[in-house]
């Protein structure tokens, strides 16, 4: 039953890709990579739990160059999703929503992120 | 004309009223998340990773509570953000019906050990 007539609606690829697109897909990766986070997270905790052996094992593996790649990208992805979220927090409000402040707010939260996310390893060192 | 079902007339008991339950469950989880998760990031900052400090760090009855409140949120908050990435993506009802029962014994899988080896650390077992 179905029309091949009518008219359909432009397809995603005609529209100029908006800063707002790529922070709501960022918004859901960073949410999955926070999840995966979470499963380090708690082995952290379980070889802190477990005794000094596995506990060194853990945070070697943590401190090799693949191991700090992935908690950079982890802490990222954790400030990105915070600073974020508050974005939807506040939209949560029936603020902000308008295309200008939408955009004002998508860079906004990158560069908060971006320096926290630098902030935050410096003060680790 | 209504359009109430028989049995809801009856019972004259009108909606269950949790039909934005889920909404809800991830604002308000966010919304606790944001101070413990900015916490734990500036805790991460003064400690020295050493199995020693973290022990110590971690038997604090302060931080260990919030360690419990922090598992206890992220494991649900994540169980929600999952959730909805499977709902979106996964549409094979049964491999759904599947992800987000495996999602769910994964989540309280995660935090029952994270819960585990935090009372282990606090308790000094």
């Amino acid at each position: 039953m179905s029309n091949t007539e009518r008219p359909l609606s432009p397809h995603l690829s005609v529209y100029r890709w908006p800063i707002t697109m790529t922070l709501s897909i960022l918004h859901r990766v960073t949410g999955v990579a926070l999840s995966l986070g979470f499963v380090v997270f708690v082995a952290w905790l379980f070889a802190a739990a477990s005794g000094a052996e596995s506990y060194a094992v853990l945070l070697g593996a943590m401190q090799s160059t693949i191991g700090r790649l992935l908690l950079i990208g982890c802490s990222f992805a954790f400030f990105f999703h915070l600073s974020n979220g508050v974005r939807h927090l506040f939209w949560d409000t029936g603020r902000g929503l308008a295309m200008r402040q939408a955009n004002a707010s998508a860079w906004f939260v990158l560069f908060a992120s971006a320096v926290s996310t630098a902030g935050f390893w410096m003060m680790l060192s | 004309m209504s359009l109430r079902a028989p049995l809801g007339s009856v019972l004259g008991l009108g909606t269950a009223k949790d039909g934005t339950s889920h909404w809800w469950g991830q604002r308000v989880s966010a919304i606790a998340l944001l101070f413990l998760g900015l916490w734990f990031a500036f805790s991460l900052t003064t400690t020295d990773f050493s199995h020693a400090e973290v022990i110590a760090e971690i038997a604090r009855p302060i931080n260990n509570i919030l360690l419990l409140l922090l598992t206890a949120t992220i494991a649900y908050h994540s169980y929600l953000g999952i959730q909805v990435v499977v709902e979106d993506y996964v549409h094979a009802s049964g491999i759904k019906v599947l992800a987000l029962i495996l999602s769910r014994f994964a989540h309280i899988a995660l935090a029952t050990a994270a819960v585990f080896a935090l009372l282990k650390i606090g308790l000094g077992a």
